[in-house]
């Protein structure tokens, strides 16, 4: 089995998220571009288990899962109480703390 | 070496002894808190502490004088003062001979004065403070006779120079007294850090500062050391008693008020300097070249004194410059040794009531001619005040050297002794100090005539608020202490040298006095050299002074010596430009570095800080997206810079 195809998906799921994050300001999109990144680590991580056949890749990701979840707790939390405060989402309005 | 006398413990009256400094000092203390409260009573409580002192120190005295001689030096110990590690100092008290005679002296002399001022002061608002503070004077100058070791010495001697300060500065709006009281202060703490020195010198070599401990000691400590201990304390007593280089100060003293300068300035303070080389004497008895220092700045302060008193036309600062030469007199005598330490002392008491009479009358003078100094306006004044005359003149006689007077014995027993000086050094103190005799009788002739005698020159004169001038004679309070400073003027000199009678009774603090012997001139000759050039004096002044008229207007056309004279000899002059200029311009510099370079190191590096962070600030957008971008930067480069680092 050669890596290249897995590998190749998972940087440009990576990509696609990045550039998601720099160029939405939806906070809700960004989330899930977010998501995306994560997701393209993950599917490195356990691509690079099955190649080397041990297990600590999948475990990694499980972590990764796990983080995930509870960052989307708290992300999306805040972003209800920004949305409830000033009835938007969009990540540009939300520049009070600056210099 | 001389034998040092053994302490005994005290007993009897003498365990009293503390509170001779104690009662002024709880009257001046009283004095400064009771505030507008004690303006009524408040001169009343000044006078009978420093009386109530008097007597006491007279109760001791007696009780000392029943004494044999042996047992007359006494100790109490009040209280441990300091106790570090390795340095103890006792607050302690020393009764001998030597202190009871300060004693007496200072309680005495101070009592009058006490009393004449309260005539003097009568118009004064600041009377109550004016009493707390000579209260505090004779306080701290008893504390400076009556301790026991070095650091009790150094407490009264700041003590002192405190209260001169205070008093001096007593009319606090002339910017004059403010300005003199300054300079006195200044001055005196140029001889401070010599004294300083000099106690820091036989701590770090004897490990004690014990009177006792460092005379028995002081021969363990290497020559060269003892010369420097001596030098530093003759500096210290140059400050105090105003000797040269230091003796710009004590004429500007005269900016306070006239008892002040009959007290401080002339009769006790200024003494200080003697008292402490004849209480150090075993330390001076070891070196040679240490004793001679003292006796040539003594022979040049009096020639200094003498020729600047001719000069002046300030009564007071004429006074004040003859305290001067006086006290270069006593100088030469401690410096001379154990043939000079009694007759030192013994011209000091002496002086001490001559002088004390001289300024009081002084004083009285002024009163009557409405605060002027200036002996131009006076003239004929005999006749108005007959008793403030008749005292005065007795002080004059007295100063001079009047046969049989108190000057005659003092003055010429120092003279006589001067000349025992070996070699060269009998011819210059013996012959310096004759001259100036004769220059002391010339300034006091053409003062005595300029005041007393003369044409009535303040007749046609206005006062200073355009009135006319009406001397009268002082008050009782102010002429009876007069008088009776009259009488020791006259007797003290007799009573004191008349069988040697000071001389016995400080033998167990000063050493037995040594008989002068051979010398440049035989014994015979010396008083009626000094009397002849003493007549020579008068004699000139009567030419110069009073055959023709005195003119009101001081005459600006006047030969080189009268010129240096009236500024002092320059002695202002050379302070400013060797000590004050350079001092200004050191600070100044300084001030300079410390503005541009201390400081402009400290704010430019806060200024750098502050203007950068300014700037870089701008950087908190507050948009989330740039920050991600600059996140997604940064760790590309440092994913790049891995991958150049891991496979190149």
């Amino acid at each position: 089995m050669t890596p290249t195809y897995y590998l190749l998906l998972s940087a440009l799921l990576f990509s696609i998220g990045a550039v998601g994050v720099l160029v939405r300001r939806n906070a809700i999109v960004v989330f899930m571009c977010i998501e995306l990144m994560l997701n393209s680590v993950n599917l490195t991580l356990v691509t690079f288990a099955r190649i080397n056949g041990a297990l600590d890749g999948q475990v990694i990701a499980f972590f990764v899962m796990v983080v995930a979840a509870a960052e989307v707790v708290v992300g999306l939390a805040i972003i209800m109480s920004i949305f409830r405060t000033r009835r938007t989402a969009s990540v540009d309005d939300a520049n009070l703390l600056k210099y | 070496m001389t034998e040092l006398p053994t302490v005994e413990v005290a007993s009897g009256i003498t365990s009293l002894a503390w509170l001779l400094f104690v009662l002024p000092a709880a009257g001046s203390l009283i004095l400064f808190v009771a505030g507008r409260r004690a303006n009524t009573w408040g001169h009343w409580l000044g006078v009978l502490t420093v009386v109530a002192s008097f007597a006491l120190g007279l109760a001791i005295f007696f009780q000392t004088i029943g004494m044999s001689a042996d047992q007359r030096t006494t100790e109490v110990h009040l209280f441990d003062w300091i106790a570090v590690a390795g340095l103890k100092v006792d607050f302690g008290l020393r009764l001998d001979p030597l202190s009871l005679t300060f004693v007496l002296l200072i309680t005495g002399v101070g009592s009058l004065i006490h009393i004449y001022s309260v005539g003097y002061m009568s118009h004064d608002p600041g009377r109550r403070r004016f009493f707390a503070q000579l209260n505090l004077f004779v306080a701290a100058m008893l504390i400076l006779v009556l301790g026991n070791n070095f650091v009790m010495l150094y407490l009264g001697w700041e003590g002192v120079g405190l209260a001169s300060y205070l008093l001096i500065g007593f009319y606090q709006d002339r910017p004059s007294a403010a300005t003199a009281a300054k300079k006195a202060f200044l001055m005196n703490r140029v001889g401070d850090v010599g004294l300083a020195l000099a106690i820091f010198l036989l701590w770090t070599n004897l490990g004690t500062v014990q009177y006792t401990d460092v005379f028995e000691r002081i021969g363990q400590v290497s020559p060269g050391t003892v010369v420097a201990i001596t030098v530093l304390l003759l500096l210290g007593a140059c400050g105090k008693s105003g000797q040269f280089p230091l003796q710009a100060w004590l004429p500007d003293a005269m900016e306070g008020p006239t008892p002040v300068s009959a007290l401080i300035h002339a009769a006790t303070m200024v003494t200080a300097g003697v008292y402490l080389i004849a209480r150090t004497n075993p330390i001076y008895n070891l070196t040679e070249s240490g004793r001679l220092v003292v006796a040539l700045i003594g022979t040049i302060t009096l020639l200094i004194g003498a020729i600047i008193g001719c000069a002046y036309d300030d009564i007071k600062k004429v006074l004040a410059y003859s305290t001067v030469s006086q006290i270069g007199y006593m100088i030469l005598a401690v410096g001379l040794g154990p043939i000079g330490y009694a007759l030192g002392i013994a011209h000091l008491l002496a002086h001490g009531f001559f002088k004390a009479g001289l300024f009081l009358g002084a004083g009285s003078v002024m009163h009557a001619m409405d605060d002027n100094v200036d002996m131009r306006r006076y003239g004929g004044l005999w006749r108005k005040m007959p008793i403030t005359f008749v005292t005065f003149g007795l002080g004059y006689l007295a100063l001079i050297g009047f046969p049989f007077l108190s000057g005659y014995f003092t003055k010429d027993a120092i003279i006589e002794a001067a000349f025992t000086a070996p070699g060269w050094q009998g011819w210059v103190f013996g012959l310096t100090a004759s001259v100036a005799a004769g220059l002391t009788a010339f300034y006091m002739t053409r003062l005595m005539i300029m005041t007393f005698f003369g044409e009535k020159r303040w007749e046609e004169l206005e006062t200073s608020d355009g009135g006319h001038y009406h001397p009268h004679e002082s008050p009782l309070s102010m002429t009876v202490p007069m008088i009776i400073l009259a009488f020791g003027s006259v007797l003290a000199g007799f009573l004191l040298t008349n069988g040697k009678a000071l001389a016995t009774w400080l033998a167990p603090s000063l050493g037995e006095l040594r008989e002068a012997e051979g010398g440049a001139l035989p014994h015979s000759v010396t008083p009626w050299l000094v009397l002849a050039l003493s007549a020579l004096g008068v004699l000139v002044a009567y030419l110069v002074v009073g055959r023709r008229p005195t003119p009101v207007e001081r005459p600006e056309r006047v030969s080189l010596p009268v010129r240096a004279a009236r500024r002092d000899l320059y002695a202002n002059a050379i302070n400013e430009a060797v000590i004050a200029r350079p001092g200004t311009w050191l600070s100044r510099f300084l001030v300079f570095v410390d503005n541009r370079g201390v400081d402009g190191v400290v704010n430019g590096t806060a200024a750098l800080f502050g203007g950068s962070s300014g700037r870089l600030r701008r950087l908190q957008t507050g948009f989330v997206r740039s920050y991600a971008l600059s996140m997604l930067g940064g760790t590309v480069l440092v994913a790049a810079a891995l991958l150049v680092v891991r496979f190149s």
